[in-house]
């Protein structure tokens, strides 16, 4: 096999070693990103497909696109992807019904109508072509070839590019944005300095927590206050609007027990 | 002949003996390293630290280090156990991975052979640690949703979107670096610094990069991702034994890697500090370890002295603070780097070049002072805002204050 490859083309023994090594891995975690059930199993072999594109890059003598596809793509891309699956708990499988009429079969045939695009473009490409230029168009290094052209030739595309990139950065930020509610939230310096500056030294604290010490501790029951009165702002507010709040004199001691001196302190 | 050459006539026993020194000295670093976290760190808070394994307490992390492998090894009911067991793996491998385009020392005499200590040289060295790192990431993220359990989520979270934000300031920084290096190798930038270090030359930039490399690597007062206080253990709660250990030293060893790099991008690598040059070519050329290394455990220490002064952020302030203040100043910094960069390749005449930076320098003071102004503008006073209504602390109240109470009641 690697003798195989020596002869059809000019790939290097070490290369050929390579790519021997890792296509099956990746061809294989490419067909298990189908197959698992697990939405985040399937982004860990993509990400190991891409890391293993990114090797077969390196080794075709590409190396700036070969860790740009690791940083941008696997670092990136595939990290942000990971985030959403784990936020949103996509953990469950899939169930296998159809929805839409039909969906499976369009699917299986624009699946294989691109696949066959992407062979008969690669392959008009490649067969019967003698490749050559590498040597030429990394002369002056890998990096300073690609850039001279990107700089130069392909200015207007890049700049192009990159003009889309940023609208759909600034398009997304737009769309995702929420309203956030009237009224300028007060930063932590200006709330602290109104809780330890202002007028009484009472807020400084923080606020009561519900319940009656030692009798009720539930979050619908007013703390009360020494001279017997509920404590409103013990409460959460939404359960004071839904008018969940309970009354919290039911809990009160009616009086206090008498202490017996000779069972205090010994 | 660039370090580039001198490394590619490497023998295959040279590059097996040179990437198994790199090992070993990394694991070596790391229990040193955390014996010696300890120590300054106790130092510094009036204690006296880890003192009775060996002498001064040297074995103490190899002491740790056992008792930790023979702990038992848990996996929870909950967790996704393949997952689980892979995210450390993955945290402790890429972590030594970066070390391969590192240069320690410059050109050695190696068994009678010309070389220099450094593993490999990619045209593209530094872009390869920043790649390295970013799939370093995935070891955490993993680890945090693999353990199916709340906490670890939420560190792992935290840390992927730290570790994200972060990397973008870090990679503007080293822009600079690149333009005036006109190389992203890593010898090549070491070679480029003989004169003046760019810790010197491109002051902001270092700067942004040692502030970007402590939240990269998760470190107080940016050690959100295992903030005690908030999420018990973070990314690792669930893991107990070795695997722990892997992240435990995942950790320290890219402590080392990130000052490596700070090392070799801004302090000049192996280079002699300014005046002491003679010293390159002394025990023929391995006295350079000497200066890298002790540039590097400089940073270490640095770190260790942040953690044992500074608090920890919150979240939502180290965030912006990475996104608000940190990018843009970099973006800012590029343009007046590229700017200046280009004036002196094209011979500008002097006089041009000192009249831009002037122009930057008075730009740069107009605008913080017009800053400062509209902070001070809108500063809010405790007058200003008044009471805030709800809130009020009822219970000790004073008698006197019995009217007051009941209207806020």
């Amino acid at each position: 096999m690697i003798r195989l490859s020596l002869e059809i083309g000019q790939t290097q023994k070490p290369e050929a070693i390579l790519f021997y090594i890792l296509a099956p891995l990746s061809v294989l975690a490419a067909l298990g990103m189908l197959i698992v059930r697990k939405a985040v199993h399937s982004a860990l072999l993509l990400a190991w497909v891409m890391i293993t594109l990114a090797i077969f890059y390196i080794a075709l003598d590409a190396a700036f696109l070969g860790i740009v596809q690791i940083v941008v793509y696997t670092g990136a891309v595939m990290m942000l992807f990971l985030f959403i699956l784990m936020l949103v708990g996509v953990d469950a499988p899939d169930s296998l019904t159809e929805n839409i009429k039909g969906h499976r079969a369009t699917a299986i045939v624009a699946a294989l109508g691109f696949g066959g695009l992407l062979i008969s473009l690669i392959g008009r490409a490649t067969l019967n072509h003698v490749s050559v230029g590498l040597a030429m168009a990394n002369e002056p290094g890998n990096v300073q070839g690609l850039a001279s052209l990107i700089f130069t030739q392909y200015v207007f595309p890049f700049e192009v590019i990159s003009a889309l990139l940023i609208t759909a950065a600034l398009g997304a930020m737009v769309l995702a944005h929420s309203q956030k509610s009237a009224g300028a939230r007060l930063s932590q310096r200006a709330l602290s300095s109104v809780r330890f500056r202002g007028d009484s030294l009472a807020n400084a604290a923080g606020l009561p927590s519900s319940g009656v010490f030692a009798r009720h501790n539930a979050v619908d029951v007013p703390a009360l206050l020494p001279d017997g009165t509920p404590a409103k702002n013990s409460i959460s507010g939404v359960l004071t609007a839904r008018g969940d709040v309970q009354d919290s004199t039911q809990y009160a001691l009616g009086s206090l027990p008498k202490v017996d001196d000779e069972s205090g302190d010994k | 002949m660039t370090t580039a050459q001198l490394i590619g006539q490497d023998p295959g026993w040279i590059i097996a003996v040179k990437g198994l020194i790199v090992f070993a000295v990394c694991i070596l670093l790391t229990l040193m390293s955390v014996w010696g976290e300890r120590r300054i760190v106790s130092i510094m808070q009036m204690r006296i630290g880890p003192n009775r394994v060996g002498k001064f307490g040297l074995l103490q992390a190899l002491a740790d280090g056992v008792k930790l492998a023979l702990k038992e090894d848990l996996i929870p009911k909950a967790a996704d156990r393949i997952v689980f067991v892979i995210a450390p793996i993955i945290s402790a491998t890429t972590c030594f991975m970066s070390f391969a385009v590192i240069p320690f020392t410059g050109k050695v005499n190696f068994f009678g052979h010309e070389t220099a200590m450094q593993l490999t040289d990619l045209p593209v060295g530094v872009l390869y640690v920043l790649s390295i790192a970013s799939v370093g990431v995935y070891g955490i993220v993993l680890a945090g949703w693999s353990s199916g359990s709340t906490y670890p989520l939420l560190g792992g979270l935290r840390s992927s979107a730290q570790v994200i934000s972060y990397e973008v300031a870090m990679g503007l920084s080293l822009v600079a670096v690149f333009i005036y290096a006109g190389s992203m190798s890593t010898s090549d930038i070491v070679a480029a610094q003989d004169k003046w270090w760019y810790s010197v030359v491109l002051f902001p930039s270092f700067v942004i990069y040692a502030i970007s490399m402590v939240g990269e690597t998760n470190r107080a007062p940016f050690d959100l991702a295992e903030a005690e206080g908030e999420l018990v253990g973070g990314f690792h709660t669930e893991y107990s034994s070795l695997k722990f250990a892997l992240f435990f030293l995942a950790e320290y060893v890219n402590i080392i890697a990130v000052s490596a790099l700070a090392t070799t991008l801004f302090l000049g690598g192996y280079h002699a500090f300014p005046g002491l040059g003679f010293t390159e070519s002394w025990l023929g050329g391995w006295f350079t370890l000497f200066w890298f290394a002790i540039k590097v455990l400089g940073f270490f220490f640095v770190f260790v002295w942040l953690r044992g002064t500074l608090p920890r952020l919150r979240y939502d302030q180290f965030m912006k603070f990475g996104w608000k203040v940190l990018i843009p100043v970099s973006l800012a910094w590029i343009l007046i780097v590229a700017t200046l960069r280009t004036l002196s390749l094209e011979g500008a005449p002097q006089a041009v070049i000192v009249g831009f930076t002037l122009g930057i320098v008075l730009i740069v003071l107009a605008v913080s002072s017009l800053f400062d102004r509209a902070r001070e503008k809108n500063e809010v006073t405790a007058r200003d805002i008044g009471e805030i209504s709800t809130p009020s602390f009822p219970v000790p109240a004073l008698p006197v204050a019995k009217a007051r109470l009941e209207d806020h009641v």
